[in-house]
């Protein structure tokens, strides 16, 4: 791990994912998944992925990996990894890479580890496969990584299996798996979101010590915004197979331009509110992504939506700061923006009461 | 953490559900363990006020939520709804009384039948219970049905899959509905449902609230939630009550370092405010061996020789604020060397 680690270049451009498109054929139709998304991961920077059950971020962060159903998948564009482009690898020529270069946290640490499996075993494996080690000096490594994580009694865990470990123990085992290698690049796919509250924020600390112990790039996908704010460096918020605003992590909150990302933040109940404060909603849901709708895909949801944003879709572009992409007509701020919302705040006005 | 003591009770009479002494054990296998899902505590509910209950996984605040319900009959303890012991009824009484006691669950698509249409799903409480003739029960069901926000044709034609899952919460609520019940036992209704529909849903439970006239048990593990729904907040932990409160003081100024640890664990929305950190080390310990004392001791920051074996007992600290900790946050006669 530490030879890699010397070795690495501490900044610069680690992934570029251009006009990546995961498609997949079902009886129902083409699920457009991903439909077109660029984004680019700079070393050692943290990336959040934010969006519903649905909006594509899942196989988003899957698809850059490679890690999909071989049959019926269509993966179109391009995704350059150090340089080299791994769009048209097979899963036999990527198996280099995963676990040694890129590596995942997956979001149930029930169903990830192998039940039958010593815990050691599970960790060391990839430390025999990919960096060659022996038996004994993986089992080493095994406990320091154990002990990396914070798991006490590391020693004793290792001959330990997954069923004797509370949830969060179970997760910190797969973070010592995905850390084995010393990967340059680690996705966690809603990390936390098995795990109770408190052990939520340990787990979230230790993910973000050792990326920055070990500059490592963090793809963090998680559906809750809260998650996101305290621990990336930059977001993306993903809708219907889109990424349809991106900023600095500061930047997105202060000045977020999407009227889709704006109706998330308010929709979530906030603990400043007094109780049985109305809770703003988004009306309707995702949309169907076999039969995606014309123009905005936001549009039938959006308030603020107007004949343009059914016909033509609107592409990203750039707010004042340039790395603030968002895609939309009538961005948060805008005259029509506002219009709209003088509007619909004398409509509100006029139904009080009647709920 | 306590759960001993009944300071935080209102008069008698007052309430509509009265819960004493609440414990719910199971046996663990042959080994003659048990695991003491929920230790000895008392609550109650006025008419048309929402308890929240919160806290972490295994806290037993589901076992609590069923333990109403006689699902299954509680180990002992008292539970008095409308004046009626639920504890020593026959089984066919407590079908009868489950009738003004309903419940709504996690996951929406599976507590309903995959293959019944929506609609007879909704009518069959209605129909098991015989109330009113046919086209009287169907009006009834068309009308919850367009309470809740489900088109009452499309329920007719269509099975719970053609849902999604916010509308399957919906339809769950719909049959909870059907018979008027006074009281709904919600046990984390929102937290299968992406954030968009999980606010339709909340206001939602609201408005039925207010219509139907109904009281409300809100059991979340989501404190934002539950602050947003309820009026008063039990916070649990290892199967005891740590602190109860109006919803609006227990989040300015909780007093259990058990609550403040939740509170400050949440992640708040807002890259201003920063991640914080884990504010507290470890997990919670095995219900099956709970610490000794204080159920909190071994991860309390505050804990004291006293916590590890004395058990504190429920006290006011303030008005309607009651607290379960010997060296609560603020309002207790000595804290002595606490730090926060």
């Amino acid at each position: 791990m530490t030879t890699q680690a010397e070795n690495r270049v501490e900044t610069g451009t680690l992934i570029e994912v251009r006009a990546l498109k995961t498609h997949f054929q079902t009886p129902r139709g083409v699920v457009r998944a991903v439909d077109g998304v660029d984004l680019t991961i700079e070393r050692g920077k943290s990336l959040g992925i934010v969006g519903e059950s649905g909006s594509g971020k899942t196989i988003l962060s899957r698809s850059i990996m490679g890690l999909l159903p071989r049959y019926g998948t269509i993966r179109e564009g391009s995704v350059s990894f150090q340089g080299q482009e791994l769009i048209d690898r097979s899963p036999k020529e990527m198996r280099g890479i995963w676990g040694r270069e890129m590596a995942m946290i997956f979001q149930d640490p029930m169903t990830s580890l192998n039940p039958l499996m010593k815990i050691g075993k599970q960790i060391s494996e990839p430390l025999m496969a990919h960096l060659g080690m022996d038996r004994s000096s993986a089992w080493e490594t095994a406990e320091k990584l154990l002990r990396d994580v914070r798991i006490p009694e590391a020693g004793r865990r290792l001959s330990q299996y997954p069923h004797e470990m509370s949830g969060g123990m179970r997760q910190r085992v797969m973070i010592a798996i995905a850390l084995a290698c010393g990967p340059t690049m680690l996705f966690a796919d809603e990390p936390t979101t098995a795990l109770d509250v408190t052990v939520q924020a340990q787990i979230l600390q230790l993910i973000n010590e050792q990326r920055r112990e070990r500059n490592m790039s963090l793809i963090l996908v998680t559906h809750d915004l809260g998650v996101v704010a305290g621990n990336t460096d930059e977001i993306a918020v993903m809708y219907g197979g889109k990424i349809v605003e991106k900023a600095p992590t500061r930047t997105l909150f202060a000045h977020m331009k999407m009227p889709y990302t704006e109706a998330l933040l308010q929709s979530i109940p906030k603990m400043d509110q007094p109780s049985h404060s109305r809770l703003a909603v988004i009306p309707g849901r995702p949309p169907d992504l076999v039969n995606p709708p014309a123009g905005c895909r936001f549009a039938p949801r959006c308030a603020y939506a107007r004949e343009r944003c059914q016909v033509e879709e609107p592409q990203l572009v750039a707010a004042e700061s340039p790395q603030h992409v968002y895609a939309c007509f009538y961005p948060v701020g805008s005259p029509e923006y506002l219009e709209r919302k003088v509007e619909l705040s004398r409509r509100t006005d006029t139904n009080q009461g009647g709920r | 953490m306590a759960g001993t003591g009944k300071a935080h009770l209102r008069p008698q009479g007052e309430a509509i559900l009265r819960v004493e002494d609440l414990v719910v054990e199971f046996p663990v296998g042959r080994t003659g363990l048990k695991v003491n899902a929920v230790s000895g505590i008392s609550f109650d509910v006025l008419r048309g006020e929402t308890l929240g209950i919160v806290g972490e996984s295994g806290c037993g605040k589901s076992t609590t939520g069923r333990a109403i319900m006689q699902l299954p009959r509680p180990t002992s303890g008292s539970i008095v709804f409308e004046g009626t012991e639920l504890t020593t009824l026959s089984g066919d009484a407590m079908r009868e009384a489950r009738t003004k006691i309903q419940m709504i669950f996690q996951d929406p698509i599976s507590s309903l039948n995959p293959r019944r249409k929506v609609r007879e799903i909704v009518l069959e409480p209605l129909a098991i219970w015989k109330r009113g003739t046919d086209a009287e029960q169907g009006a009834v069901v068309d009308r919850v049905l367009e309470d809740v926000g489900i088109d009452p044709q499309r329920a007719a034609e269509s099975q719970p899959h053609q849902f999604s899952g916010g509308q399957c919460q919906r339809i769950s609520i719909a049959r909870s509905l059907v018979l008027d019940p006074e009281m709904i036992i919600c046990d984390e209704p929102v937290s299968a449902l992406d954030v968009s529909v999980q606010a339709q849903v909340l206001n939602l439970l609201e408005d039925l609230k207010r219509q139907y006239g109904l009281t409300m048990i809100f059991i979340a593990h989501d404190l934002a939630v539950v602050k947003n729904i309820s009026d008063r907040v039990a916070v649990m932990y290892l199967g005891k009550f740590c602190e109860v409160a109006s919803s609006d003081a227990l989040y300015a100024r909780p007093a259990h370092p058990y609550t403040n640890v939740l509170l400050s664990s949440i992640p708040v929305p807002d890259p201003e405010v920063g991640f914080r950190g884990a504010a507290v080390e470890g997990e919670p310990p095995s219900p099956v061996n709970p610490p000794a004392g204080c159920r909190f001791n071994p991860r309390c920051p505050n804990a004291q020789d006293r916590c590890r074996t004395e058990e504190p007992a429920i006290r006011e600290i303030g008005p309607g604020h009651f607290v379960a900790c010997h060296f609560p946050l603020h309002g207790g006669e000595a804290p002595v060397s606490v730090r926060v």
